[in-house]
């Protein structure tokens, strides 16, 4: 009885997750959580803003078709990783890797953050220095 | 005094590039969706599919080396691939080369009948109902068209209908040195 009311719940539950791919793929935890991390890391490049996991389309379904089987074949990350960037391009991963080509895409929040404590630094010296609306540039 | 015009100068500067880039996008020139394709400069994907107009028959692609090909990929279920249909019709007919169709994930009796109808500019259609070759070709939208050298190697890709002014633009130069890579 315990064990058909858990059912019921958990199926009830599984019904309002709104998840397209809401089977368990593996039996075993550490292989449906390696799978669910994958599924959440690529991207869907057809619809392209919502991961394969999240994406109703086809192709996405395919896509983790294919993780799954690499997961289950017992294929590494890198691996898998390679398989998709060597087909999809480094687009196709929401964690893009560091080299060149994305040195600014990584750099930029830290760029833009030193730009605003750069500038607001010298907006608060130099109104600490004088009458707030004073322009030291005109002559009063 | 720039400092008082300096925050319209920079909003000016941005508002001015995104309008510039919109403008672009608008006249086509740019396209966001476009992914570049890693596989450009490299070997093209191998396949063994079933013919989707002669059934038996199983379409390996190193039976294709020794010339170049254009590789289309397309379904019925796809209307833009509709819309390009009189363009690969005129494309088989002027290119000089072999139209390879990959029927993705397809119905074959609709794909036949859909070939009947409008015309089968292809000289093999390779049938990937389960769209593993797809995938290995990074495809992720129909149509997609791509030009493979006499070497096997990937020349060009074009995302989208194909037409006479991409063909000239993006593929026709590359085979100015008899297909080779």
């Amino acid at each position: 009885m315990r064990r058909w009311l858990a059912v019921l719940v958990l199926g009830l539950a599984s019904a309002t997750a709104l998840a397209i791919d809401t089977e368990v793929a593996f039996p075993d935890a550490a292989r449906q959580q390696r799978y669910d991390r994958w599924i959440h890391e690529l991207r869907c490049v057809q619809c392209q803003n919502a991961a394969i996991a999240d994406s109703p389309v086809g192709l996405a379904s395919d896509l983790r078709r294919q993780v799954k089987e690499m997961i289950a074949s017992g294929q590494s990350d890198d691996e898998i990783r390679r398989f998709m960037t060597e087909r999809y391009g480094d687009f196709v991963l929401y964690d893009p890797p560091l080299k060149p080509r994305t040195y600014f895409l990584w750099a930029a929040p830290a760029l833009f953050l030193l730009i605003t404590v750069g500038v607001a630094a010298r907006v608060i010296v130099r109104r600490s220095k004088g009458p707030i609306d004073s322009d030291p540039e005109e002559p009063a | 005094m720039w400092r008082y015009f300096a925050p319209a100068v920079a909003f000016l500067a941005l508002g001015g590039l995104f309008a510039y880039a919109l403008m672009r996008i608008d006249q086509g020139k740019l396209d966001i969706r476009e992914i570049q394709s890693p596989l450009i400069g490299k070997a093209a994907p191998a396949f063994v599919l079933p013919s989707l107009t002669d059934p038996p028959h199983q379409i390996d692609s190193h039976a294709l080396a020794g010339k170049p090909y254009i590789l289309n990929v397309w379904g019925t279920w796809c209307g833009e691939c509709r819309a390009e249909h009189p363009a690969l019709m005129a494309l088989a007919r002027t290119s000089g080369l072999p139209i390879i169709g990959l029927d993705w994930k397809d119905e074959h009796s609709d794909a036949r009948a859909y070939l009947a109808q409008l015309g089968n500019p292809y000289a093999e259609v390779a049938a990937d109902d389960v769209g593993r070759t797809a995938i290995d070709w990074g495809v992720y939208g129909a149509p997609e068209t791509f030009l493979v050298s006499a070497d096997g190697i990937v020349l060009a890709k074009h995302i989208g209908a194909i037409s006479e002014a991409v063909w000239e633009k993006k593929f026709a130069p590359h085979l100015k040195n008899g297909g080779r890579s």
